[in-house]
């Protein structure tokens, strides 16, 4: 039988993102589906009644949601090319919780330095470079979080990347400035095709906000 | 690598999150020192082995610490391949019982320890939406049971393992809240898992008592009112 991909997405969605990028290391065909946030679709509706959000995979008619589970369920399906988690059980416990890291920190707080203003803003300006400092901790020297492989940790981060002029012109900062080992990191990940021809460009994503 | 590493888990007796990992190591027969850190404070230890979070549960295994409860329980399911395993072998399996495990975590337990301190409208509003997502998991444990004891099948897996162990604020909630939340008439089948669940040999021993936590709760919800203003 021959498999059916489909992936309803929003073009923006650093989630999304995440799971374009892995299917394209494994180098997976997909039918790309572009939902519309202000009217969800139908397909949207019934494939992830309880969340209602981007990304939905649906593999053969069945659905799976949110974005790193998605993102395993591909590595553990498509398992002969490209791994994107390490195999020893340490190394994979460690990749989980730096993507849980990002999950539960990088989001909300990003979310934060664009959306708010004042002594709110501020506030979070500082939580973001406390994180992203964090962040870099991690990465050290090695190339990719994953060492000396792109990986689940990079999967789960770089996205981020497509929104950091959002996050500069909000925020009026420079990240480079703060935390050059990121960007370093990033650009060299924009190096590889799969991530390249992902993450749309920085001021589209920036337009697209202001004229929301 | 070898199997009986010296394990060791820091964790507190009314935490879940701690008990999710015991029930693992439970599970596949694995000897382990428990660590119980003072509530209210935070051991030299914990602060070395889970600097970025600075919370339990965490599993020691060796030298090399293991954050995050469910983590750790997919930590122990690959290092030990004994039989029983905690996550299914079908990847699409697997993602399902993630999904719901990540449910329990992101929404459902946030919700349902609000319920206690709160009163009138916004009691149920909260009641409401912890019962809609309760009623979820029950559609949830038909689709994964398959019509065995367990969301695991024949043995508790991973989903039990991440519901299962909310189970005791969930009666503590029930109690002092004065509400139902798993209800006879609306989850019946998720009912009777509850009563299997806690009776288990890997669960019982770890399962805290309602009442305690009831006191517990009371406790510290005494400290927070009583707490003087920061100066």
């Amino acid at each position: 039988m021959v498999d059916e991909v489909v992936l309803l997405d929003l073009w923006a969605s650093m989630f999304g993102m995440r799971v374009r990028i892995a299917l394209a290391e494994k180098g997976v065909k997909y039918e790309y589906m572009e939902d519309d946030w202000r009217n969800k679709s139908d397909l949207l509706l019934k494939m992830n009644p309880l969340h209602k959000k981007v990304p939905v995979l649906i593999h053969n008619g069945k659905p799976v949601c949110e974005s790193l589970i998605i993102v395993q369920y591909i590595d553990e399906v498509w398992k002969d090319k490209s791994p994107l988690l390490p195999s020893d059980p340490y190394q994979r416990a460690q990749a989980r919780f730096w993507a849980d890291f990002v999950d539960n920190k990088v989001y909300g707080v990003s979310r934060r330095v664009w959306a708010t203003k004042g002594e709110e803003q501020e506030a979070a300006k500082q939580e973001f470079f406390e994180i992203f400092k964090i962040l870099e901790g991690e990465l050290g020297d090695k190339p990719y979080f994953g060492g000396e492989t792109f990986g689940f940790v990079d999967i789960a981060l770089v996205t981020f990347y497509s929104w950091f002029y959002v996050y500069e012109t909000f925020g009026k900062f420079s990240i480079e400035a703060e935390c050059p080992t990121i960007i370093a990191w990033a650009k060299r990940c924009m190096q590889k095709e799969s991530v390249a021809k992902t993450l749309p460009d920085q001021k589209k994503v920036l337009e697209s906000l202001l004229s929301s | 690598m070898a199997k009986n590493d010296d394990v060791k888990v820091l964790g507190a007796w009314p935490s879940p999150f701690v008990m999710r990992a015991r029930i693992a190591l439970n599970l596949k027969s694995i000897d382990y020192e428990f660590l119980e850190e003072t509530i209210g404070s935070k051991s030299q230890l914990l602060l070395q082995s889970n600097p970025v979070h600075k919370k339990v549960p965490v599993l020691i295994h060796g030298d090399k610490p293991i954050c995050e409860s469910l983590i750790i329980v997919q930590y122990i399911d690959e290092v030990w391949t004994s039989a029983p395993s905690i996550l299914p072998s079908d990847p699409y399996d697997r993602a399902i019982q993630r999904f719901w495990a990540a449910y329990v975590d992101d929404k459902l337990f946030a919700s349902m320890r609000q319920i206690k301190s709160l009163e009138g409208e916004e009691k149920k509003a909260m009641v409401e939406q912890a019962t809609e997502g309760i009623v979820l998991l029950e559609e949830a444990f038909e689709k994964c049971s398959k019509g065995k004891p367990f969301f695991g099948g024949d043995r508790i897996g991973y989903l039990d393992i991440a519901f299962g162990s909310i189970l005791g604020w969930l009666r503590a909630t029930e109690k002092m809240g004065e509400v139902k939340l798993l209800d006879e008439a609306k989850t019946p089948r998720l009912v009777k898992w509850a009563g299997r669940f806690c009776a288990d040999g890997a669960v019982k021993d770890c399962m805290p008592e309602t009442d305690k936590l009831i006191e517990l709760a009371k406790v510290l919800m005494a400290k927070m009112k009583g707490a003087p203003p920061k100066q």
